[in-house]
């Protein structure tokens, strides 16, 4: 394992009567790291993440913070934000954000917190009244309201609109560069390789792979692939070996992608709807499991 | 750890004035029973004589007279005659029989009930010479409405507690709220104190306007000192809040603690003697009014409202919901989960 770790995860296991949600998980967090689980619903990457919080324990193996098993001081010094949350009703978001402040011992400063989530607009807003991406950026606030070493985010832009999803994305990259170390989890490919500088992918209660989401893409995938509608293909010239036309697409995994363009414009193929597109881990998803992510 | 569950406290307060159907609910409702109770039930609660009969040890079975024959006539027994002369002063008893020693009765000549009663007793003991002494006291009848508002209260205090503590808190939990309280370093016993604090605030304020509504709509009577009836309403209300507790510990649905909650407070309401005396009902259900706490604080406020007791008088009682309180507010922190 991984020595330098602030936060460590060791053969974590959780049986439920009926499943076994985790089933053996173990990795490290560095200091400062930004690290996603990713997966499809139901792989059991909320379930680690509420044991590595402290919310759940463990039917088997170590959570480890500093080196050392969880304590009470933890609580002190992580933030937590949960998939599904409700807060107390006929509150504003002020008031909430100064009811979570009371409950610790330091606290980030408020008016810096209200300006990094841009809450200034809605701070006299009744939290019933709140919009999904305001919602999610006052459940930030409050995540963050300890000024905590590590940040927990637990699926942070479901349901949230693409300009919404965006925008969060920027408030989680401000919250990196203040040094907090974050643990994420999601299913969006695209949130993983921009937000994460480590990602392991997990399946059915176990990590699948694990590393730097480019390298990893790199390691089981040439370097681009290109893509032909079939009908641009000559007709009569015989396809290479291993290449099968899929739903009415030709597609070639290459490093090289100039010397592949010539030989494709010398046999004369059709290149005005040809595509070259980089590997994403949604491939590769789809290549480690047989299944794709959103299913 | 004061300020944490300072915080609670200020937010579950917000809550509650804020959410103005749950403040008319709290205010208004037991103000508009006060009020139908004592217009529906201007006129006496019975058309039955009810009679006193003190013996030496406050038991009938052995005791013969001509007097306790008589069918249509509710007996009830005393040990000592200064509780029942207090009921004939206040026309609750229309008559009070000593058969310890010399035969001797009680009656108050402004009691119209109390005249047919009298007769009735006179015709019984006819022969010469057996007469029994007649002593007369006087006093203003009982209005149904003085005799019924210290239950109400005691009543809304009740539901109050156990659906303010134990309704809700189902519901945070049901919602997520505690998931989310439990992430931080908020200790059980410091949100449940917090909820205690808050629910016997909104309790005595509730209460208070309640009482002074009543006593300006019907002019209440108060014959004893307001630091017992003080005492007994926080014991009382503190005993229902812990039992509230008990229900919120582990149940996860509304429903279902609506359900619970219903199942505590029914029986209390109609066991506990808020509309109408337990004196003279069956001795199971009298035995089953004294497991009940509703009992204990209708029967303390009573004695505080109308028969004028004090705070030692009433001591029993608060000794008794404060420590039934205590146990379960233990129990209640140990059994609790957040999730």
């Amino acid at each position: 394992m991984v020595v330098d770790s602030l936060i460590e995860a060791r053969e974590l296991v959780r049986r439920y009567p009926s499943v076994t949600a985790v089933d053996g998980i173990s990795f490290g967090v560095r200091a400062g790291q930004c690290f996603g689980l990713l997966g499809p619903n139901g792989a059991g990457k909320t379930t680690t993440l509420e044991m590595l919080e402290g919310i759940q324990r463990p039917t088997a193996g170590q959570v480890l913070y500093r080196g050392r098993p969880l304590d009470r001081s933890y609580r002190e010094e992580v933030g937590i934000q949960f998939q599904a949350t409700a807060l107390q009703d006929f509150q504003t978001v002020g008031e909430s954000l100064q009811m979570f402040a009371s409950f610790y011992a330091r606290t980030a400063d408020r008016d810096e917190l209200i300006r990094m989530c841009n809450l200034g607009e809605i701070l006299d807003r009744d939290t019933r009244r709140l919009s999904g991406g305001q919602r999610q950026r006052l459940l930030l606030a409050i995540a963050l309201v300890n000024d905590p070493t590590l940040v927990f985010l637990d699926e942070p832009t479901t349901g949230l609109d693409p300009q919404s999803r965006r925008n969060f994305w920027g408030l989680i990259e401000t919250v990196r560069r203040r040094g907090k170390t974050i643990l994420l989890t999601t299913h969006y490919m695209e949130e993983a390789q921009s937000l994460c500088d480590e990602v392991a992918i997990v399946d059915h209660g176990r990590i699948i792979a694990q590393g730097d989401p480019l390298a990893l893409v790199r390691q089981h995938f040439p370097a681009a692939v290109v893509r032909l509608p079939a009908s641009a293909w000559p007709a009569g010239e015989p396809l290479p070996e291993g290449v099968e036309p899929q739903d009415g697409a030709i597609e070639f995994f290459t490093d090289a992608v100039p010397p592949l363009l010539e030989w494709l414009e010398q046999i004369g193929a059709n290149l005005n709807e040809l595509k070259v597109q980089t590997p994403n881990l949604e491939d590769l998803f789809l290549k480690l499991t047989g299944h794709t992510l959103r299913a | 750890m004061w300020r944490r569950v300072m915080a609670i406290f200020v937010a579950r307060n917000r809550e509650f004035y804020r959410d103005t159907a749950g403040l008319a609910w709290n205010i208004i409702m037991p103000i508009m029973l006060v009020l139908a109770f004592a217009f529906v039930f201007s006129g006496e609660p019975a058309d039955v004589l009810k009679v006193g009969v003190v013996t030496a040890d406050g038991d009938l079975a052995d005791e013969v007279s001509p007097f306790l024959e008589i069918p249509h006539v509710q007996i009830v027994p005393y040990s000592e005659p200064d509780a029942g002369i207090a009921k004939v002063q206040r026309h609750q008893l229309d008559l009070l029989l000593d058969l310890r020693g010399a035969l001797g009765y009680w009656v108050n000549p402004n009691s119209a009930t109390g005249e047919i009663a009298e007769r009735l007793l006179l015709g019984a003991y006819a022969n010469p010479g057996s007469a029994p002494q007649r002593r007369t006291v006087a006093g203003e009848a009982l209005r149904y409405a003085d005799w019924v508002v210290p239950g109400i209260l005691a009543m809304n205090i009740m539901f109050s507690s156990l659906w303010g503590v134990g309704w809700v808190v189902v519901r945070y939990r049901n919602t997520g709220v505690l998931r989310r309280l439990k992430a931080t370093p908020l200790t059980p016993l410091e949100f449940l104190s917090a909820q205690v604090l808050s629910r016997l605030m909104v309790v005595l304020v509730a209460s208070l306007v309640v009482y002074l509504g009543a006593k300006l709509a019907l002019g209440l009577p108060m014959r004893g000192s307001y630091l017992a009836l003080v005492l007994v309403y926080v014991a009382g209300a503190l005993c229902m809040i812990s039992l509230g507790l008990i229900v919120a510990t582990r149940l996860r649905t509304e429903e279902l603690a609506d359900g619970v909650l219903n199942l505590i407070s029914w029986p209390m309401v109609l066991l506990s003697g808020v509309w109408f005396s337990l004196e003279g009902a069956s001795p199971a259900a009298q035995a089953l009014s004294r497991l009940l706490p509703l009992t204990y604080i209708v029967d303390g406020a009573r004695r505080v409202m109308i028969d004028g007791a004090g705070v030692v008088a009433v001591l029993p009682e608060v000794a008794l919901l404060g420590g039934v309180a205590l146990v379960l507010l233990l129990v209640a922190a140990r059994l609790f989960r957040w999730e």
